[in-house]
């Protein structure tokens, strides 16, 4: 196995003992912990009140255009990433094209602002 | 780099996993006793536990095995599957983020190359937790709770990952012990007595990652998922017993992994004036070095923690989009142009 694949594996493991700690302390739980449910206690909380309407709330996903937005700027940071660790090798070339690159975002930022989409409605 | 001891994979990452398996709940312990329960009361002008052990250090002892005889209550509408997964999601992040923590040239568990980026897509994780825990509870504050929460940690992972982007420029590497060296070689202005702590150059960069991270990590002033007096608890409303302590326990180990971040980018890691970059001491004096200025990141976060009140939604947002991420775009060209012309 090469060295990259192996050190992903201990990344692996790692995930593996997290869920294996969770699971161990809930088994731990489940036989100290007494299990006495009744409809009441099954009630949603609602601050002491029984639950008006549907279990099922709809609510309005306000932030629709803030995570467009937020894909857009992901996937930019992502192109920053390996520009920004040979920056001294690109020089003043690759500087000025990451300048027209994050001016080019800005501007669609700017756009976005202007638009008035960057409210909170 | 010599390293230490030469073992088998399988030992080395038995050993590792073991000690972490220790060390990362005890983080989180730590942080809970000194700055929830003694700092947080002083400020407060109290006491806070006191009673159980000396000044009080047993109480998380009492309350962890209190949280294991607590009934589990999944309300009768929860998708109950979600419902239980979701805080094993939340810890398992917190986990991961814990792989790449550097704590000395040889004591860290995964020396990854893409250190950083690593850290920054780990975290992001939770936000999926979170988002699990309050659409499964079928209750209206969780999903109130849930859903502001994810609109936070969107708005609030770009500032962050573009304000470690200065770091990255000035390292000119994704690797944690990477960063760390190009701290401890660097100069200023010639002068390389301490090196080079990017707090010192790179100050916008702490900055926003600073307040970056505390919205991250939900922590006031950016504490809408979870504010009490408006949504009582937010997206882990409909948690009990331990499930509930899985949630916790998740939050306070963030906090300690994000400090960690912060300690290893902007104020120079383990490394400790004087002494060589892969000098085997600082196996041992390096995690020393790191819990120290840890505690000192954390005691910021939970001192604005505890002092201001909490924003509104909406501020929240323009805050991170009209704000922090125009100032971390600046502070990228900005750095560059002098990374090149110096």
């Amino acid at each position: 196995m090469s060295e990259l694949l192996r050190s992903y594996l201990t990344v692996g493991i790692f995930g593996v003992a997290a869920i294996a700690m969770a699971g161990a302390m809930l088994t731990i739980a489940r036989i100290l912990r007494p299990q006495r449910p009744t409809p009441q206690k099954l009630i949603a909380y609602e601050s002491g009140v029984d639950p008006v309407g549907g279990d099922w709330a709809q609510s309005q996903i306000r932030y629709y255009v803030f995570a467009v937005l937020f894909v857009l700027f992901d996937v930019e940071a992502v192109f920053i990433f390996p520009w920004a660790t040979r920056l001294e090798i690109y020089g003043t070339f690759g500087l000025v094209e990451m300048a027209i690159f994050i001016f080019i975002l800005v501007l669609g930022l700017f756009y976005a602002w202007r638009k008035g989409v960057l409210r909170w409605v | 780099m010599t390293t230490l001891l030469a073992l088998p994979y399988w030992q080395e990452t038995g050993i590792k996993l073991g000690l972490a398996l220790v060390v990362i709940p005890t983080t989180s312990l730590i942080l809970v006793y000194l700055f929830l329960f003694k700092m947080m009361a002083f400020m407060q002008s109290r006491l806070g536990p006191n009673d159980t052990g000396p000044y009080g250090t047993l109480q998380l002892i009492a309350e962890a095995i209190k949280f294991l005889q607590k009934e589990d209550i999944h309300p009768a509408q929860a998708d109950r599957r979600v419902f239980r997964m979701a805080p094993v999601v939340v810890l398992a992040s917190t986990f991961l983020l814990y792989v790449v923590l550097p704590a000395g040239p040889d004591a860290v568990v995964e020396d990854l190359d893409t250190g950083v980026f690593y850290a920054m897509a780990v975290s992001s994780l939770s936000v999926l937790g979170i988002l699990m825990a309050g659409w499964a509870s079928a209750n209206k504050y969780a999903l109130l709770g849930g859903l502001r929460a994810a609109g936070q940690l969107i708005a609030y992972e770009l500032p962050l990952i573009l304000a470690v982007m200065g770091v990255v420029i000035q390292a000119e590497t994704l690797n944690l012990q990477g960063i760390v060296e190009a701290q401890a070689t660097g100069e200023i202005f010639g002068f390389g007595g301490i090196g080079n702590p990017f707090i010192l150059t790179q100050f916008l960069a702490f900055l926003i990652f600073m307040i970056a991270a505390q919205a991250e990590l939900t922590q006031t002033p950016f504490d809408m998922p979870v504010a009490e007096t408006e949504l009582v608890g937010g997206f882990h409303v409909e948690y009990t017993g331990f499930r509930f302590l899985l949630f916790f326990m998740a939050e306070f180990g963030t906090a300690f992994a994000f400090s960690a971040l912060a300690s290893v980018m902007f104020l120079g890691g383990w490394w400790i004036p004087g002494f060589d970059v892969d000098d085997n001491i600082l196996n041992v004096l390096g995690p020393g070095v790191m819990l120290a200025k840890i505690l000192l990141v954390a005691f910021f976060i939970f001192w604005v923690r505890f002092t201001y009140p909490r924003l509104r939604e909406d501020q929240l947002q323009k805050f991170a989009w009209k704000v922090l991420i125009p100032l971390a775009l600046a502070n990228i060209v900005l750095t560059g142009i002098f990374k090149v012309v110096f």
